[in-house]
């Protein structure tokens, strides 16, 4: 009697599922991958925004390197693109800054936080904790929608007449706050601020989503300490950006009020052709310091996200464990709160109290501590590791490269008194470029080669991989090194020509190698776009784990449905990095197999725990 | 041990929650508006350290339209009890309350802004100081917080009146409680924060 009952509700509950598997099959097109809430979609949908956002970034500073390479060139031949702001044959100079604004704004906001975190965060989270989906898919797509708004109206700035906005990603007033400053500063300065400010509502949906699945949703066994490294950092991204982007909200608004509402927190005593204006009070300092209170740690919004992936890439393809797993989050833990205490270091200039600025320089020091940590942490993943040079894997160690040569040039700027020298150089720009920009972008590459298998269901191809990483790589330092000298010289950034200066005009032939190099670098990336497009289509179809990784993603059929697992969600039994362990007759373990069925390669303390 | 978490569309998550995902949502959504205000009081001390800065007493008035949102979050919480033990009749004329005590507090922080302009002291323009328009700024964006607030209001009073919130689920209930009771003192610190740095 009781076993018919069983059989009854089995039955009853396998038509159900069906209905359910019928239902989700109906869900109309558009539910499906335009206005969905499935969180891989959503993470493709950022991954493509991203790479769009990449392309035009990436051509707004060839139109500038072109600039400042050849600057007695004649430029009529871009006037069919960009018609008026090419005078005489000449880039029109305030249109040159706009390209500056434009390409910080893009690359800093639109590609290394929407397109990094968005991507690999929605992706990743809950396909590497065991959930489902997020913990609010609504949510989640309001904040996808949220940032195509944004992309929008900043798509559209560029295009108005007046151009976009032109006083540098940072947007300082008073140059950004007064229209009379610079065409920019009108209507695109307008629409830059709406942007960002949807920006801001879409990247802090995001991550209240990240955190709430990450704390809620991880499947059983899944404690804090067996979390994957990628995992470790979207989550402190996350809280690093929930506390920093409403102080950039802040200082948007009361820009937004010094513009349009006639108020003065930024402005004071300012003369435009001989006429005072009635601005009283205000100091333009004060936006600074809101504005780097975000700034700063949105540099490790920018750069977490690729460390994870790293650690992630390099432990699986070094086929060893993660050197000093705990360091790595202590080390994560430890940036994070230091991001929050450093921001003054960028305004050394300022006239701020030079006692300050000791204190200010001491904390950003300290920073070299956590970092130089990751850095050795990765290195000693790699020695006598079984190292398998996937492109994935090449690009994160490229990654590792930038982040030490970056590095330390942090250093040197963190000094007070060298940076009052090197400030507003290229010595800056080549530091921050290779630190947070290129290691940022190639933690990017990495994941997209490493987790393409997961997201298309078929392998890009390796041998493009190859291509594409070597020219990037040594394209990026033949861009970036240069740029070290012509700052040591004294070399300003943000000028739009140079040729005033007899001091400068040694430097032409290393300001057209950088160009030639930054247009080469540019041409490179199509490698990967071609690789990319064309394998979803038509690349090898994947195995279900095919760098034989451990964490729970390759667990997951090979084109993961909506709910990721068929059936029930795998329990976790232990942490991710089990690579090579002695005892194991393969060089991986999987973190959803149980002790009980590994007892020759099981540590004395290592048993499943009673449930 | 295996209990559905979200909905019952899949067979099992595997863990319970920790904290409700709603709750949690909330709470973090409550820290980033903690931020955004912090923001604006530090950058209201920073400046006031500069100098020239216009001293004014905050209008008298500010203080009832502080005591109309503390009666307001004590009746949302009455309503609160009253939901959690199933009165649910008797719990939709004190949430009307409370929407009521919410708008009549927008209403006197107006008046409160009339005030400031009889003193002379403008949000912009020529005469113009940021002490002044610091005290516009905090309170503005804290009444744009309100009205996201009376909104929610709106909303949870529909779903009592259709039968959607009962004793046993009352969850966007306790969310709005929340949200309301963070509003009011959010708006006490501001209050306290102006008296103190006036």
């Amino acid at each position: 009697m009781s076993a018919s009952d069983i059989h009854i509700q089995d039955h009853h509950a396998h038509s159900h599922d069906h209905d359910h598997e019928h239902e989700h099959h109906e869900l109309p097109w558009i539910r499906q991958y335009i206005f969905s809430e499935d969180h891989k979609i959503i993470a493709k949908q950022y991954l493509i925004s991203g790479i769009l956002w990449a392309i035009m970034g990436g051509l707004f500073s060839l139109i500038f390197r072109i600039q400042l390479g050849f600057p007695n060139a004649d430029l009529s031949w871009m006037k069919p693109v960009l018609g008026e702001w090419i005078q005489n044959g000449k880039l029109d100079p305030e249109f040159y800054l706009a390209m500056v604004t434009m390409h910080g704004t893009i690359m800093v906001f639109f590609v290394l936080t929407a397109g990094l975190s968005g991507t690999f965060s929605n992706f990743l989270i809950p396909l590497q904790i065991g959930a489902r989906d997020m913990a609010s898919g609504f949510l989640n797509m309001l904040s996808f929608w949220f940032f195509f708004l944004s992309s929008v109206v900043m798509f559209t700035s560029i295009f108005i007449s007046t151009g976009p906005a032109s006083g540098g990603w940072v947007i300082y007033p008073p140059l950004s706050a007064l229209p009379q400053a610079m065409s920019g500063s009108g209507l695109g300065m307008t629409l830059w601020l709406t942007s960002m400010a949807l920006f801001i509502v879409s990247s802090l949906l995001g991550s209240l989503n990240y955190i709430t699945t990450i704390i809620n949703l991880r499947t059983k066994g899944m404690t804090f300490d067996r979390l994957p490294l990628t995992i470790w950092a979207f989550f402190i991204t996350a809280i690093i950006g929930v506390l920093s982007f409403p102080v950039l909200f802040s200082a948007a608004l009361l820009l937004v009020f010094d513009r349009s509402f006639g108020t003065s927190f930024f402005l004071s005593e300012i003369y435009i052709g001989g006429e005072a204006l009635s601005n009283q009070g205000g100091s333009a300092i004060l936006f600074q310091h809101l504005f780097w209170f975000l700034g700063h740690p949105e540099v490790y919004i920018v750069l977490l996200p690729a460390l994870g992936i790293t650690s992630e890439i390099v432990a699986t393809n070094s086929r060893k464990p993660i050197f000093g797993y705990k360091a790595m989050i202590g080390s994560i833990l430890a940036i994070a709160f230091l991001s929050f205490i450093v921001w003054a270091h960028h305004m050394f200039i300022t006239g701020m109290n030079p006692f300050l600025g000791s204190i200010f320089m001491f904390l950003t020091l300290i920073i070299a501590v956590p970092s130089a940590v990751k850095a050795f942490n990765y290195i000693a993943t790699l020695w006598k590791g079984n190292i398998i040079f996937t492109p994935a894997m090449l690009f994160s160690i490229g990654l590792v490269s930038f982040f030490i040569s970056g590095g330390l040039t942090g250093i040197i700027l963190g000094n007070s008194a060298i940076d009052i020298q090197l400030h507003d150089t290229y010595f800056v720009v080549a530091h921050f470029h290779i630190v947070m920009g290129s290691a940022s972008f190639f933690g990017m590459l990495a994941g997209v080669y490493h987790w393409f298998p997961k997201m298309f269901g078929r392998m890009m191809d390796e041998r493009l991989g190859y291509i594409h990483f070597w020219l990037t790589f040594i394209g990026v330092y033949i861009v970036f090194f240069p740029m070290h000298y012509i700052g040591i010289a004294g070399f300003p950034r943000r000028y739009y020509s140079w040729t005033g200066f007899d001091a400068f005009n040694t430097f032409a032939d290393l300001n057209q190698l950088i160009s030639i190099a930054a247009i080469l670098v540019f041409f490179a990336q199509f490698i990967f776009i071609f690789n990319f497009f064309y394998s979803i289509f038509k690349g090898r179809v994947s195995s279900l784990n095919p760098w034989r990784s451990n964490t729970l993603e390759w667990t997951t059929p090979i084109n993961p449905g909506h709910g990721n697992w068929p059936g029930d969600i795998p329990h976790v039994y232990r942490w991710p990095y089990d690579y090579s362990k002695k005892g194991h007759n393969e060089d991986f373990i999987p973190q959803d197999v149980p002790f009980s069925q590994t007892p020759h390669s099981n540590f004395p303390h290592e048993k499943d725990s009673q449930e | 041990m295996q209990q559905p978490v979200d909905s019952s569309e899949f067979p099992a998550y595997t863990r319970p929650e920790v904290v409700n995902s709603k709750v949690m949502i909330l709470g973090l959504f409550i820290v980033t508006s903690i931020m955004l205000f912090a923001a604006f009081t530090s950058a209201y001390i920073v400046r006031k350290a500069d100098g020239e800065w216009l001293l004014f007493s905050l209008p008298a008035i500010f203080a009832y339209s502080t005591a109309i949102i503390l009666l307001s979050s004590v009746t949302m919480q009455w309503a609160y009890t009253l939901v959690k033990k199933g009165e649910i009749n008797k719990a939709k004329p004190v949430v009307a309350v409370t929407f009521i005590l919410g708008l009549a507090f927008l209403y006197v922080q107006y008046l409160g802004w009339g005030e400031l302009v009889d003193m002379n002291v403008f949000l912009g323009g020529d005469s113009s100081n940021p002490a002044g328009s610091f005290v516009y700024i905090l309170s503005g964006v804290h009444a744009f917080h309100l009205l996201t607030g009376l909104i929610y209001i709106l909303i949870v009073l529909a779903m009592l009146f259709s039968g959607k919130i009962t004793k046993e689920k009352s969850l966007q209930f306790s969310l709005c409680t929340i949200y309301w009771h963070f509003l009011d003192l959010l708006w006490i610190y501001l209050f306290v924060f102006l008296l103190v740095n006036n």
